[in-house]
């Protein structure tokens, strides 16, 4: 293990442990107001007519008549509305805020606001949309050729659902408006989209706007775009009263309106000629909800991740994003890659019965290599550990015997075991990082030689704090107590991008790396100095074409294997997971305890998401299930066996060799999960999350 | 329904005028400024709430002002003056328990509830324990893992 790996207590452990910490909602400020929203409760409807009560004395209505910018929240688009310009999407679209001083007279006036809809008929079946927000595709080799001329052509179709963060800390934002100036403060990833998006609403200078944030309580993506969205609609109360406006969710309020991971549609076909795959075609739908948000960049990966961690030599993928009148889409860790990597997985698995061979065999002879194509034409660069780490799996939890034990049961209680191979790849997908975010960090020494870390960077919970401390004491050689690193404020630190994409420690913590070599050369004991370092695009990558959807979408790449044994009781349907694995390469750990949470964490939700995270929608657009009682995460209980591993596999582009690590663990969990359930049914799957009312159904067909 | 309601707050005999029917989460959080005491349903799904009402984990949430007249309240304020919570700590700072931190003080008040029934719980034991509080950010393992390492090194505390 590298030095830099052995792990220290984490910087933000005693504030939060012993309850200290405060988070937005144990904010409070002089003349504070709670703004509670009124929102749609209809999927499609122009508002014929909003009645709304005479309002005591400090209460008040904040609408869209009180913007004083552009009634749009700047996303990657611009076509969300801060609220609702007449007409209504999904339900849960905001239409105005109640604020004042006392919450539960905010809300009775929510109860007397009566809005009045002109209803339409809302397209809720991504199937059936007509509007196509994105869309994208690619090809490879010559995939027409080996459709032509294959001996078999296989068909199928997967189908993923949605998940919901859950984030334990709901979504929640303060907004102040002081002498001209916009300052919003509270829960949220990107400090910097916050402040882009409220100062197009606000219709004010980059100096007027000041975004803070607080102490997060989890966001997993969820707290990427949404809070530029809610930052505009405190701005904009906070303008309008006067006072300070503090809005914190529900939960069944944040479960409703918080974007979720996309649903997606996959139609997959495969040529097979002589035993061999030598072709996909894949044809990918995701339902991006009824505004765009972050729903291009979701897509690309999407389909960038489309053909797995195999090398096919001859490929074409579509995709499309389409509008439906349902809850707005976005970021949710893995970013558009879960939803590919489990039909490719399942794909895989399928193929290989087809073929004759076993399954892991198969992903074996055709997994990526340092050298190799990648499909969008690219390069892996680096070297890809799956043997190693393969084996190490093989290792841990005894696939290959398990895997051959498993098949033709029969009795009461089946077991099966399922295997998975995905990558995450590192930063902001295609040109991004060059064209759009070009990070900026900032390094002060202060005369008493502590030394202040100033980035855009939040810790969300995943250890960023300790993490970016540890670069820069390594560094610096100087100890751990001598780095600074607050929550960000917008007037205090340069734009190092979004904390997203799994980004924040290869590139940001690369960059605070060589601001810290360059103030190391040059310390002047004693005095007060400062080092801004900028992004520099890596020169080896071959460059992203959006339009030929073509070169390194990434420099580099995260990789894992994971496996998942399950037990079903055929008589109940129930389904025990008996254990699950991980290996990670996340390239130099810099902090292992930390590294081991993220995974396991990660890879517990992506179980979740494989077996019971479902979400009900019914046919009017409504969630149903938007409480903890009803939408089912897992407990302590659920995955009692649940072990990581990482292979060290240093990324010489990284700080101290690390790269991305975030969101790797919640790519691989779901198909390695409903593999398993398909060994143990012996059957084949097509869809997550698989519950124990689809294992019922499964062995239902078995008695007919 | 006013009138006072009489109870012990972290050591500290305290009084409340608030409604019978309000919940003792609200109070504490506004009325006493325990903000360590996390909301994260209201609905007593999630565990954020939770304290030690004499003594037995309870979601504060689901915890009417009627009810508690007379009773002890412990929140992760006053647990955190104890050298037991001194223990958890320790044990949740070695394995990087603490991800985002939101389930936390609710989840050391749970491992404190299982420690004082069971001092050398096994793993199955401790699953159990802490299986009313969710936590979306750890996987619960290194949790886990902490409990036992404060059991284990906080020897004679419970
Ligand atoms: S807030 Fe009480 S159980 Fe969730
Ligand atoms: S540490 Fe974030 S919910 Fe438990």
């Amino acid at each position: 293990m590298e030095s830099i790996s052995k792990s220290i207590p984490k910087r933000d452990h005693f504030p939060k442990i012993s309850g200290s910490a405060k988070y937005v909602d144990d904010l409070s400020f002089e003349g504070m107001l709670h703004g509670k929203i009124v929102r749609s409760t209809v999927a499609c409807a122009d508002i014929k007519e909003i009645l709304i009560p005479d309002l005591p004395e400090g209460y008040f209505v904040i609408d869209k008549n009180d913007i004083p910018g552009i009634n749009s929240v700047h996303i990657v688009d611009d076509d969300t509305p801060v609220f609702s310009d007449g007409t209504v999407n999904y339900v849960g679209e905001p239409i105005l805020m109640v604020a004042g001083k006392d919450l539960k007279v905010v809300n009775r006036l929510m109860k007397l606001i009566k809005v009045v809809y002109d209803e339409k008929e809302p397209v809720l079946d991504m199937m059936k949309s007509e509007t196509i927000f994105y869309q994208y595709g690619y090809t490879k080799g010559d995939w027409e050729t080996a459709f032509r001329e294959a001996d078999k052509i296989i068909e199928e179709d997967f189908q993923t659902g949605y998940q919901e963060h859950t984030y334990m800390e709901v979504q929640g934002m303060i907004g102040f408006y002081e002498n001209g100036k916009s300052i919003v403060r509270g829960s949220m990833q990107c400090p910097y989209y916050v402040h882009t998006a409220v100062k197009r609403a606000m219709g004010l200078e980059s100096d007027k706007v000041q975004v803070i944030q607080e102490e997060m309580g989890g966001a997993f993506g969820g707290k990427e775009d949404y809070p530029s969205i809610l930052g505009c609609q405190v701005a904009v109360a906070a303008y309008k009263t006067g006072k300070p406006v503090k809005v914190v969710f529900d939960r069944s309020e944040d479960i409703i309106c918080s974007p979720k991971r996309h649903p997606a549609k996959m139609h997959y076909r495969a040529a097979i000629k002589n035993g061999k795959i030598t072709g996909i075609d894949a044809d990918i739908v995701y339902n991006c909800g009824a505004y765009t948000t972050l729903s291009p960049v979701v897509l690309q990966r999407g389909l960038i991740c489309a053909t797995g961690v195999y090398n096919f030599k001859n490929l074409r993928v579509r995709g499309k994003g389409v509008k439906t009148n349902t809850v707005p889409n976005g970021a949710f860790r893995g970013f558009g890659g879960p939803q590919t990597f489990f039909a490719i997985e399942m794909f895989m698995d399928h193929l290989a019965k087809e073929i004759g061979m076993d399954s892991l065999s198969l992903k074996e002879s055709m997994v990526v290599k340092q050298g190799d194509d990648s499909a969008t034409s690219g390069k892996y660069h680096f070297h890809i550990p799956f043997p190693e780490m393969i084996e190490k799996l093989d290792q841990m939890s005894d696939f290959r015997k398990k895997r051959e034990a498993f098949r033709n049961q029969t009795g009461r209680y089946r077991s099966g075991i399922g295997l998975s191979l995905v990558y995450h790849g590192c930063g902001f997908t295609g040109s991004g990082e060059r064209d759009l975010i070009k990070g900026v960090v900032k390094i002060v020494k202060n005369t008493d030689d502590t030394v202040e870390l100033l980035t855009a960077g939040t810790d969300m919970g995943q250890g960023l704090k300790t993490a970016f401390a540890k670069i820069a004491s390594d560094t610096l050689e100087i100890p751990l107590e001598r780095i600074i690193v607050q929550n960000p404020d917008t007037d205090r630190v340069p734009n190092s991008g979004p904390t997203a994409a799994s980004r924040s420690l290869m590139v940001v913590g690369k960059l605070l790396q060589r601001a810290a070599e360059k103030l190391k050369r040059d310390w002047k004991p004693g005095e007060y100095q400062e080092f801004v370092e900028k992004y520099v695009h890596p020169d080896f990558m071959i460059p992203w074409d959006l339009s030929k959807f073509q070169g390194d979408p990434y420099p580099d790449y995260s990789w894992s294997a994971n496996a998942v044994e399950v037990k079903v009781d055929t008589l109940t349907a129930t389904t025990e997971i008996v254990g699950a694995w991980g290996v990670y390469d996340v390239g130099t750990p810099i902090d292992m305890a930390i590294i081991k949470g993220q995974m396991q964490g990660g890879f517990l939700q992506a179980i979740g998401y494989g077996s019971m995270e479902l979400l009900d929608v019914n046919d009017k657009g409504v969630i149903r299930n938007n409480s903890f009682s009803d939408y089912i995460i897992p407990t302590s209980m659920d995955v009692p066996h649940l072990e990581t591993e990482v292979v060290e596999n240093t990324y010489d582009n990284g700080p101290f060799g690390g790269k991305g690590a975030g969101e790797l663990p919640a790519v691989g969990g779901a198909p390695a999960y409903v593999e398993a359930m398909e060994n143990a049914l012996g059957v084949n799957l097509h869809h997550t999350p698989f519950s124990q009312e689809d294992t019922m159904k499964v062995l239902e067909a078995f008695k007919k | 329904m006013n009138g006072q309601i009489h109870f012990t707050l972290n050591g500290e005999k305290v009084t409340s005028d608030r409604h019978a029917n309000e919940r003792l989460l609200d109070v504490l959080r506004e009325d006493f400024k325990l903000t360590g005491v996390k909301c994260g349903c209201k609905e007593g799904e999630c565990g954020a709430c939770s304290v030690l009402l004499n003594g037995v984990l309870a979601n504060s949430c689901m915890v009417a002002m009627g009810s508690i007249e007379g009773s002890e309240v412990v929140t992760i304020e006053g647990y955190s003056k104890t050298k037991r919570f001194q223990a958890l700590s320790d044990a949740y700072a070695q394995t990087s328990a603490v991800q985002c931190g939101f389930c936390i003080p609710g989840m050391v008040l749970a491992c404190e509830a299982l420690l004082a029934k069971n001092p050398n719980p096994t793993d199955a034991e401790i699953r159990k324990g802490i299986s009313g509080n969710l936590c979306r950010c750890t996987g619960y393992n290194a949790i886990v893992e902490a409990v036992k390492i404060a059991a284990r090194e906080g020897k004679g505390l419970w």
